[in-house]
């Protein structure tokens, strides 16, 4: 007897926040705004939690169906929500960290325009994500992502009155739209071989299948749904939206941009694991594309001043590494890394919004520094995620990244390259991030005077404030931050055989990797120690780097900078992908449709015609105006004329 | 015999009616004309047989609408027809095209042979047609009655002298 | 004996002179004229057909053209008297108050 759980009502309470928000809350204070949403999004929080507590008395996986949706034939796609171990755990994530951010932007917002549709979209993006994670068919499933998309449009963009914010948010739905396109093919696959969307029978079909050689049906399927994962959760080639989005404010970037929404693709591709066994073609594509992207943002990474930008190509390096996880089998350990990024990638995100505030808008790291004895609380959170991310033990980030690249060496479908190549990106993240950290907190305050810092805003809209001075920022920014500093710190602890074992009935098959982990594991396990105290060395080194760089001799940088040249400024402008991307596509696609669509067939051709037969006819009923002349005779002579005619045609219908 | 020579004598007169009534000027003689035409009809219809359509010819057609023609010349003072530009369409279409038109049919009714009709060929004195007007075409004869009810109404009502217009002439 | 023929064609001489004289009129009360002389052949039609197929409809049918065309006439003529007065002239040609 399965108990219903009401999973519904997960993603419905924001969503009735989101309406009574969206549809009332100009009119409501900003007290009643942050009540409303925060005690739905608090209530989907709790209610995750029950759900957790009752999880271990369910049968999984464990499926609701909340109505018919479409049935079409054969086939047939419900409103039904699923949840195994793999989902609660995307469900806890998502529910925590999003309540926490609520309550951060409650005072990030507090003294800016529009409060009430800020938390309004930002109830609107729980429920997508709620949905998205919860869905138990590809229909459900891709309905959230399709909704994720448009928030992160709508909250890019919130600032719209700013061209750079608006042309953000275009830029960010425009190429989520094409990683859509990838997955909405592999939907029409999965519809055509599988008959159906939902988790089960698809998996069940899949099973019937051997594993593929070469290409085939699932190599296809899985490489259109590696496109779509792509797109949404910022992998090259379609990462470039992700940067661009930190137009938004910062409570989104780290609620969409770092903690949740990027990791859909993950979750996704974990969610398919069934089908990327099974093709290993795709796997190996997946593995490489997430190592490529980990170390091509990681390089961009290092050069970046805005402390935003950093963070941005940081969530794409790590996002690269949660593929690299699922690519060589070890779909657990990219969830886990999941898990801990959300946490400390949320903390960077928000203690950066704490920093700009505190430091009156500005996000250029040059213009900061030393400012860790002025915003304490600050500091610490930020380094407790600092130090987690670059991997130091015993933080979160170490777990999770020194058991992705553990599985990458060691995996059926590892290889060392992939390894290799995660060391030196775990390298390059200590380097950047403790970068960052020096540049910010460490040295003379490099800014200008606090007096003249309420004037100037490079996020344009921010409202100046009243006071000033470097100050730190209200207790209801601090808590949260509190909070995701104690994940980050003791996140990782579950440890990642446990966490495995928790989630392998939900991504069973992938035990073969991890047999295979564990068999090599009690071989060598001088192996995994060594592999382990090698990530430790890069992450030390990147310390050790960046303290010699910005802390002792910061002259260095400039002169590194100077004999790299040509090098330096090609990573600097971000390899110009985006002026290659314009070049190659934007511009042959507007060209294309300004000259042959607009011009040549709307212009020309549809409003031509449409034009030229109203002239016809004007010039037409010009010409017969002539008949009705006024003059008696000559309208007695067409009478004449036709009656001729029609005696002339009887005549000779008669003769013949 | 005779009848053919009566029938041509008649006819002739007839068409020499129509002509002048277009080539006359003053409307008067194309109106005298017309009662010419009219009272050969007459005898047309007499060589027919039909002795009550040509009592109803003379006395209504002949007697009574070309009277009121004559009147009606008279009470404007219609003068002579100036020459003015007519329509280009009535020369051009109309004329050419009923000339067409009515020697085609002329062509073809002297083709198709028909058989002659006899002097007198239709039957029956007017009882009968009394007869058919007042049983088989009931509807029409009183539905017509109505109509003339109305056409005198609408004459007396459209010819009444308006009081505007009398007034202008008044103070001209 | 008269073939049936020679009184269509009569008819039909009747009928083009009237067209004619309606197209080629000024005088509005000659181009009312030629309306009635139309009427006269078509009504030397209708009895020629009667008289040849013994058909006393013919002559009935007669005899209501000549009451229409007498109402007719009575109704146009007293049109004719109210345009008169309004425009001082009988030459159609001046009853163009639709001109272009």
């Amino acid at each position: 007897m399965t108990p219903n759980l009401h999973l519904c009502l997960i993603p419905l309470l924001p969503l009735a926040g989101a309406a009574i928000n969206g549809l009332l809350g100009k009119r409501f204070s900003r007290q009643l705004v942050s009540a409303i949403a925060l005690g739905f999004c608090g209530a989907a929080f709790a209610m995750a939690l029950w759900v957790a507590a009752e999880f271990s008395a369910l049968n999984i996986p464990h499926v609701e169906t909340l109505a018919a949706w479409i049935r079409a034939g054969g086939f047939q796609a419900d409103f039904a929500f699923y949840l195994d171990q793999l989902s609660l755990v995307m469900l806890l994530v998502v529910t925590g960290v999003g309540f926490l951010i609520h309550i951060y932007s409650v005072g990030y917002m507090w003294e800016e325009g529009g409060f009430y549709r800020f938390f309004a979209y930002l109830n609107l993006f729980m429920f997508f994500m709620l949905t998205l994670v919860l869905a138990s068919n590809y229909l459900l499933m891709f309905i959230g992502w399709e909704g994720v998309g448009l928030a992160s449009y709508l909250l890019i963009g919130f600032w719209f009155t700013k061209d750079s914010a608006a042309a953000a948010g275009r830029k960010a739905f425009i190429v989520n739209r094409i990683g859509d396109f990838g997955f909405l093919i592999a939907l029409f696959l999965m519809i055509q071989q599988f008959g159906s969307l939902s988790f089960g029978q698809v998996f069940l079909g899949v099973a019937q299948r051997g594993v593929e050689s070469g290409t085939g049906l699932l190599t296809s399927i899985g490489l259109l749904l590696m496109v779509g994962a792509a797109g949404k959760s910022a992998q090259i080639p379609l990462y470039v939206w992700l940067p661009d989005a930190m137009e938004g404010p910062t409570p989104v970037s780290a609620l969409i941009h770092a903690a949740t929404m990027v990791t859909a693709g993950v979750y996704m591709v974990s969610r398919s694991h069934a089908i990327f066994e099974r093709a290993p073609v795709a796997l190996m594509v997946v593995a490489i594309v997430g190592t490529l992207t980990a170390l091509f943002a990681a390089t961009i990474g290092i050069c970046q001043t805005d402390i935003k930008k950093v963070l941005a190509y940081s969530t794409i390096s790590q996002l690269g590494y949660m593929f690299m996880a699922c690519g060589v089998g070890a779909f657990s350990m990219g969830i886990f890394h999941l898990m801990t990024h959300a946490f400390f990638k949320g903390l960077l995100f928000l203690a950066a919004g704490s920093v700009i505030h505190a430091v009156g808008g500005e996000q250029d790291m040059r213009k900061m520094g030393g400012l860790r004895t002025k915003i304490p609380w600050t500091f610490w959170t930020m380094t407790a995620a600092t130090f987690a991310i670059a991997g130091f033990p015993p933080f979160a980030g170490f777990f999770s990244k020194d058991a992705i690249l553990f599985q990458a060496f060691t995996s059926r479908y590892g290889s060392w390259v992939y390894w290799a190549i995660g060391v030196f990106t775990a390298f390059l993240t200590s380097f950047y991030m403790f970068r960052l950290w020096f540049l910010t907190f460490f040295g003379e305050y490099r800014g200008e005077e606090a007096s003249g810092h309420d004037e100037h805003s490079r996020t344009g809209a921010r409202a100046p404030h009243g006071h000033g001075g470097i100050h730190e920022s209200p207790k209801v920014m601090l808590v949260p931050l509190v909070i995701l500093a104690m994940l980050s710190v003791c996140g990782g602890w579950i440890g990642s055989v446990r966490f495995d074992n928790f989630l392998s009935p939900a991504l069973h098959s992938v035990s073969p990797a991890i047999e295979n982990a564990a068999a090599m594991r009690k071989e060598a396990s001088v192996s995994e120690g060594l592999l382990t105290s090698v990530s430790i060395v890069a992450a030390l080194g990147g310390f050790g780097m960046a303290w010699l760089l910005y802390q002792r001799r910061p002259q260095l940088p400039r002169e590194i900078a100077g004999a790299l040249g040509g090098f330096y400024d090609a990573v600097l402008h971000k390899y110009y992908v985006d002026e290659l991307y314009a070049v190659l596509f934007v511009k042959p696609l507007v060209d294309g449709s300004t000259k042959l669509l607009w011009h040549g067939i709307d212009r020309d051709v549809i409003d031509a015609t449409l034009d030229n037969s109203a002239d016809g006819a004007q010039r037409v009923s010009d010409a017969a105006r002539h008949m009705q002349s006024g003059n008696i005779r000559s309208y007695a002579g067409w009478v004449a004329a036709g009656a001729a005619a029609v005696i002339a045609y009887m005549v000779w219908v008669g003769v013949r | 015999m005779l009848h053919l020579i009566l029938f041509s004598v008649f006819a002739i007169i007839c068409v020499a009616g129509a002509i002048n009534l277009l080539v006359q000027r003053h409307p008067i003689n194309s109106a005298l004309s017309l009662v010419v035409v009219m009272g050969s009809l007459a005898v047309e219809f007499l060589l027919l047989g039909a002795e009550f359509v040509a009592a109803v010819q003379v006395i209504v057609y002949a007697g009574a609408v070309m009277v009121l023609f004559v009147f009606v010349i008279m009470l404007l003072n219609a003068g002579e027809e100036e020459r003015t530009r007519g329509s280009q369409v009535a020369l051009l279409f109309g004329i050419p095209g009923m000339l067409i038109g009515s020697l085609l049919i002329a062509w073809v009714l002297v083709q198709s042979g028909t058989h002659s009709v006899a002097v007198g060929a239709l039957p029956g004195p007017p009882k009968t047609i009394g007869w058919l007007l007042f049983h088989d075409y009931l509807l029409p004869f009183e539905v017509t009655s109505v109509l003339v009810l109305i056409a005198i109404m609408g004459a007396v009502v459209l010819a009444s002298p308006q009081e505007s217009v009398q007034r202008k002439r008044k103070e001209s | 004996m008269v073939p049936l023929s020679y009184y269509l064609v009569l008819g039909g001489i009747l009928f083009a002179c009237g067209v004619t004289g309606f197209l080629i009129k000024r005088n509005i009360i000659t181009i009312f004229m030629s309306i009635e002389l139309m009427l006269n052949g078509v009504n030397l039609s209708f009895v020629a057909f009667a008289a040849q197929w013994h058909a006393l409809s013919g002559q009935v049918f007669v005899f209501f053209v000549m009451v229409v065309a007498a109402a007719e006439a009575a109704v146009g003529l007293a049109v004719i008297i109210a345009v008169f007065r309004t425009r001082e002239t009988l030459n159609v040609d001046q009853v163009n108050l639709l001109k272009l």
